[in-house]
């Protein structure tokens, strides 16, 4: 049998890959990246770099740079809430995760947005669960009804109780980490096992151009010691908060990257770090962040090559849409993101049931999105030899009526090269009009819905969700909350 | 060159976002003892409003805007000590302390609309980024001004917002400024939850926004 070819996307030639990160490590050395952290400036003057206290900035040497790439773990595995079951990230495995960290959920009833509360959250995770193709759950919403200095701890201790997939996060102050940190370890039994068995990923920002701030440096010390992944979130925005070009904002995206990951291997070295991002062409006209744009995701997709090049596990906030509703933008923006994701090989890909620039939910897009993430993966599965011959015998003895829906080679493999999405409608029109001339956003609602019912959550059992809730009250109680909203579970 | 050519010349560097161009005709402008706010009201500001012009047609996008802007005010600071020497009162629509809230290091945003509203009249103390609430009070109480505008970029401190008007609430301040906010994730609705007098989702509008609230 011949070799399947994986489908591939690559934007960048090696020589301009080298030239970026040539550049890169001139910047870093010459220039320098300002961290407005304690710690990590410490680090950094005991590995020898030269470190400006008055300015917050350090140079960063090659050698350190390399040396870091070095004890960089080129793929790590996250294991689901059970710790049975392991997904690779890292080589070209693809997993889609719901966007991460949302003030806003689009209500399917008013299509309006609105700010989320804990049963919506709930939801979210309940709904991720069942989502085949959507391998990760992150912290999408923030909750509204429980005061903002617990969101980010809080938003982590909803999804460990309703989904047992693994879990995108992050704090949002510096400590956060520790409840955060308690919940995760709870859930595996030890720092050792948690050590061993990652169950979340953190995100940490830092802010365009060349800086990390005192909570995201904080964050990247503080989950390389637990052995937590660290994913680089770099977000330049062409032209505004970094090069209009995107080759200058690819060597801007390097920099901010690398200088993360030596903060992680400073930190502990041989700790797990994700080269990812958030990057934006920035639009000139309205001021915003699109995601959907195609020059957005192509410097998502050449990145990640770098991220590649330089054997790193990859990840981009792809498959999302600036959309306000479920409409087609929404849809071919995903769809676009979704395919270059997926073609480019990037293992964490967060976006579906994003609009708005990353600022709104929708549950109903999620499922659509989810359909989406489906088609994806069945294209990076590519075209393979499935018989010897392919067709020839198949077409032996041909006669005028031969038809092959009755054919036990049709039924062995109709499944498995093709792939049934729910909600797309393939109907014919009258077929379309007899069952209520339903839009795609109209029957993800419904499915929404159906889903829900007809999956029961997968509860943590008593004694853990006990633990958590006692590291959840603790949190609330040094943060001078007393009382937290009630869960409810339907 | 005739006045009103030099005064064309002023309004063209502005359109161009010509920086250089508009001060070195704000020097001109001093060495032939030119009346100053005849450059200005002649000169530069016609060129701010085409600026203006153009942007809300769509010809000119964010790098035009923020670049008329930039020359107005490298002309302006050509100005201002002679302005000062010879005691001369330009119109200031009101003094406006701008800053991004406590926690948050973006400055973009609020680079944009600091530059707006200078280009625009306003006398604009910039606090930078990361800044702690009481400092806002602080300086607006001590520079007497009328606006306080606060930005953040990141959901996590956009809530800064909300803390900062109770804060002057608190304070019995809460009658003493106008309080403009705006930031990425900030919409309209945050606006009028926490209370804020106003909110422009770009730099443009939060200038017709400030000059809105003057009016009332």
């Amino acid at each position: 049998m011949i070799k399947t070819v994986r489908p591939k996307l690559e934007l960048l030639s090696e020589e301009l890959i080298k030239k970026i990160i040539d550049e890169a490590l001139l910047i870093l050395e010459k220039q320098g990246v300002f961290i407005e952290n304690k710690e990590a400036l410490l680090l950094f003057k005991e590995s020898g770099m030269r470190v400006d206290d008055e300015e917050k900035r350090v140079y960063i040497l090659p050698e350190l740079v390399s040396d870091c790439l070095k004890s960089t773990p080129s793929s790590l595995k996250l294991y689901d809430r059970s710790g049975g079951k392991e997904y690779l990230v890292g080589e070209d495995e693809v997993h889609f995760d719901p966007g991460s960290s949302v003030v806003a959920i689009l209500d399917p009833k008013t299509l309006e947005e609105r700010k989320p509360i804990t049963s919506d959250l709930i939801k979210l995770a309940c709904l991720t669960e069942c989502l085949e193709h959507i391998h990760f759950q992150s912290t999408g919403l923030v909750s509204s009804d429980v005061p903002e200095m617990i969101g980010d701890s809080y938003r982590l201790y909803i999804g460990l109780q309703f989904s047992t997939k693994p879990i995108v996060t992050g704090t949002f102050r510096v400590e956060g980490f520790k409840p955060m940190y308690e919940m995760l370890v709870a859930i595996r039994g030890s720092e050792e096992e948690l050590r061993r068995k990652p169950l979340a990923i953190f995100d940490a920002c830092p802010s365009p151009p060349l800086k990390w701030s005192n909570l995201t440096a904080q964050s990247l010390i503080d989950s390389a010691r637990a052995g937590i992944p660290s994913e680089l979130i770099s977000m330049g925005l062409t032209g505004a908060t970094s090069p209009v070009t995107l080759a200058g904002t690819l060597v801007q995206h390097v920099v901010e990257n690398l200088s993360g990951l030596v903060i992680c291997q400073l930190a502990c070295n041989g700790s797990p770090v994700i080269f990812g991002g958030s990057p934006a062409s920035f639009d000139m006209r309205c001021g915003t962040t699109p995601m959907g744009a195609v020059e957005t995701m192509m410097i998502d997709s050449a990145y990640a090559q770098i991220g590649k090049y330089l054997n790193l596990p990859t990840h981009a906030y792809m498959a999302l849409s600036d959309s306000k509703i479920i409409d087609a933008q929404a849809g071919f923006e995903t769809g676009i993101g979704a395919i270059i994701a997926a073609l480019s090989g990037i293992n964490v890909i967060s976006g579906p049931g994003l609009l708005s620039f990353e600022s709104c939910h929708s549950l109903e897009k999620l499922v659509i999105d989810n359909e989406i993430c489906g088609m994806a993966y069945r294209l990076i599965e590519g075209i393979s030899q499935r018989d010897e011959p392919l067709a020839r015998d198949l077409l032996e003895g041909l006669k005028k009526e031969t038809q092959f829906l009755s054919l036990p080679h049709t039924k062995k493999w109709y499944r498995v090269e093709h792939f049934f999405p729910r909600l797309v409608d393939r109907n014919t029109y009258d077929a379309w009009v007899s069952h209520g001339k339903k839009s795609i956003a109209e029957k993800a609602q419904e499915e929404v819905e159906r889903l829900l019912r007809q999956n029961p959550p997968k509860l943590l059992d008593q004694a853990l969700q006990k633990e958590l809730q006692k590291i959840m009250l603790n949190d609330a109680r040094s943060q001078g909350i007393e009382n937290l909203p009630e869960i409810e579970i339907s | 060159m005739s006045i009103s050519e030099i005064f064309e010349e002023m309004k063209k560097s502005i359109i161009e976002g010509n920086r250089e161009e508009a001060a070195r005709l704000a020097k001109r402008a001093i060495e032939e003892k030119l009346d100053f706010n005849e450059v200005i009201e002649r000169g530069y500001i016609p060129g701010i409003q085409k600026v203006g012009e153009l942007w809300e047609k769509g010809d000119y996008f964010l790098p035009e805007l923020i670049s008329g802007a930039e020359a107005m005010k490298e002309a302006m600071a050509v100005l201002e000590p002679e302005l000062k020497k010879a005691n001369i009162q330009t119109k200031s629509l009101g003094r406006v302390v701008i800053g991004t809230v406590e926690g948050d290091i973006h400055d973009i945003g609020k680079n944009l609309v600091a530059s707006m509203l200078s280009a625009h009249g306003f006398e604009v103390i910039d606090l930078g980024a990361d800044v702690k609430l009481e400092r806002f009070i602080e300086v607006a109480t001590a520079q007497k001004a009328r606006f306080i505008c606060l930005s953040a970029l990141l959901t996590t401190t956009m809530t800064g917002q909300k803390k900062f008007l109770k804060m002057l609430e608190e304070k019995k301040l809460r009658e003493k400024f106008l309080v403009l906010v705006g930031g990425a994730p900030v919409s309209k609705s945050w606006a009028e939850e926490i209370g804020a007098d106003g909110y422009g989702e770009n730099a443009m509008i939060a200038v017709k926004v400030a000059k809105e609230l003057l009016k009332q």
